[in-house]
């Protein structure tokens, strides 16, 4: 476990950014992720003060605190009429309730950890995100940037026209995927996003415009082997990279097939 | 720092260092049910409720406790003693050391889902690992329970 030797609830954003420049010093989530460390922190810096915890939800976009729960967003009803559950299936197989009642969605973003349900379902919806100095940035792009010393405030989902499925493989329920796969239409664009390949989420497009005339059988079979072709994978303790490869080519068709039978937004 | 808290309805202060869990705490002050079964975050034998929700004390900063309020098993045996005994009647207890954290969590489970099915059963529990167990008799058990409430 890491070693902490103050702790600051702060008041106000900027205090924590002042605070978060310093290497020493660390953002506070669910510290779930953070505790497996060994190092120290000079200073833990708790944004639970600042009402950063609450899902809102409006005609055009669903706003998300940094420091809601895994557990908030898969209960959250909008959200999940929204994406036909695709946000409840990414989360409900992550360690345990307990545990989602206290990670945050703002750590798990931030993090862009490679094995990443969360990054992965969201990444397949039109999302942004807002940071307290670099302003709101589509998620696809922070997703590829470097960690830096800003602070994530809050995930924002537009509601746009489209439709979203989710689907991951994992060795037993509640261990780390072996791969994870969204797959979306929105505003009429496909994507799949693949991630724990074991490398973090990516996004993939429909470049070939196979899907253009329709979801035929063949259509979804050449998407899918198009996304495999491209998306590197590797092979670690829960599975060969041939094997994720394979379950590429499952998961993205058999997301696809359900996509199709969806009414959407 | 000090903390000032509910635990089990009662006011209790103490001493602790930023780094120092909630578990820690909690035993120190007597509530030896709570235990630590693992240090990544998984096994849940550590479960507590913290404002009515559960959560793992050994992961918990005790200063992040503070102004809150906190029940363990030793606040809740009244809840707990009306289902514990149709888990052991099924044998579902070998070694015993994940019972505090089942009971703990299965009364969260009965508090925001009174009437569960069995899949909602093993998804609600599936973060309380059982090393002697298949998790069929705590299943069971708790299936025993809720058919018994409605004859
Ligand atoms: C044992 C274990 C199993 C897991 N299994 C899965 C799994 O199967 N699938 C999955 O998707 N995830 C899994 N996770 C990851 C988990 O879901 C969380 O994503 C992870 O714990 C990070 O969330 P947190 O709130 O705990 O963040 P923390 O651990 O508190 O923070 C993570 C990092 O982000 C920084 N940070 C936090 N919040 C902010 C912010 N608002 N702004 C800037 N920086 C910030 C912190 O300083 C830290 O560097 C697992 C984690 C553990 C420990
Ligand atoms: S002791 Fe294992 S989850 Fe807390
Ligand atoms: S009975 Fe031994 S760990 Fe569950």
């Amino acid at each position: 476990m890491i070693t902490i030797k103050e702790y600051v609830r702060v008041k106000t954003l900027e205090e924590a950014w002042q605070l978060n420049q310093n290497k020493m010093n660390r953002i506070l989530g669910g510290m779930l992720w953070m505790r497996l460390g060994s190092g120290m922190v000079n200073t833990a810096i708790d944004l639970s003060e600042l009402g950063l915890d609450a899902i809102e939800e409006n005609e055009e976009e669903f706003s998300i605190g940094a420091m809601v729960s895994l557990r908030d967003l898969e209960v959250h009803e909008g959200l999940n009429c929204y994406t036909n559950n695709a946000v409840k299936n990414a989360l409900k197989d992550i360690v345990g309730v307990q545990f989602r009642n206290m990670a945050t969605v703002g750590g798990s973003i931030w993090g862009r950890f490679g094995f990443s349900d969360v990054l992965t379902v969201f990444l397949a919806l039109d999302t942004y995100v807002e940071l307290y100095k670099g302003g709101i940035v589509p998620l696809e792009e922070f997703a590829n940037r470097k960690a830096d010393n800003d602070i994530l405030v809050r995930l924002i989902v537009k509601k746009v026209s489209g439709k979203v499925v989710y689907s991951a493989m994992r060795n037993q329920s509640t261990d780390f995927p072996v791969l994870t796969c969204a797959v979306s239409n929105v505003n009429g664009t496909y994507k799949a996003v693949v991630g724990a390949r074991p490398a973090k989420a990516a996004v993939y497009y429909d470049k070939e415009n196979r899907l253009i005339n329709g979801e035929t059988e063949e259509a979804r079979k050449m998407f899918a082997e198009d996304v495999a072709k491209v998306a590197n994978t590797q092979s670690n303790a829960r599975g060969s990279k041939e094997y994720r490869t394979h379950l590429m080519k499952v998961l993205v068709s058999r997301g696809l097939v359900e996509l199709g039978g969806l009414d959407g937004n | 720092m000090e903390i000032k808290l509910k635990l089990n309805g009662k006011v209790v202060t103490g001493h602790v260092q930023p780094d120092t869990v909630l578990l820690d705490f909690l035993r120190e002050k007597g509530c030896l049910s709570v235990k630590c079964g693992c240090d990544t975050s998984n096994c849940g034998l550590c479960t507590v409720l913290m404002d009515a929700k559960p959560i793992l004390s050994c992961s918990t900063l005790a200063v992040r406790a503070d102004g809150h309020e906190i029940y363990t098993l030793e606040g809740l045996q009244e809840e707990a003693s009306e289902f514990v005994g149709f888990i052991a009647d099924q044998g579902a207890d070998q070694c015993g050391f994940c019972n505090p954290g089942f009971v703990m969590n299965t009364i969260a489970l009965l508090r925001e889902n009174p009437e569960p099915t069995d899949d909602e059963i093993r998804a609600f529990l599936s973060g309380n690992l059982c090393r002697c167990s298949g998790y069929d008799g705590q299943l069971r058990g708790i299936r025993a329970f809720l058919d018994s409430r409605k004859n």
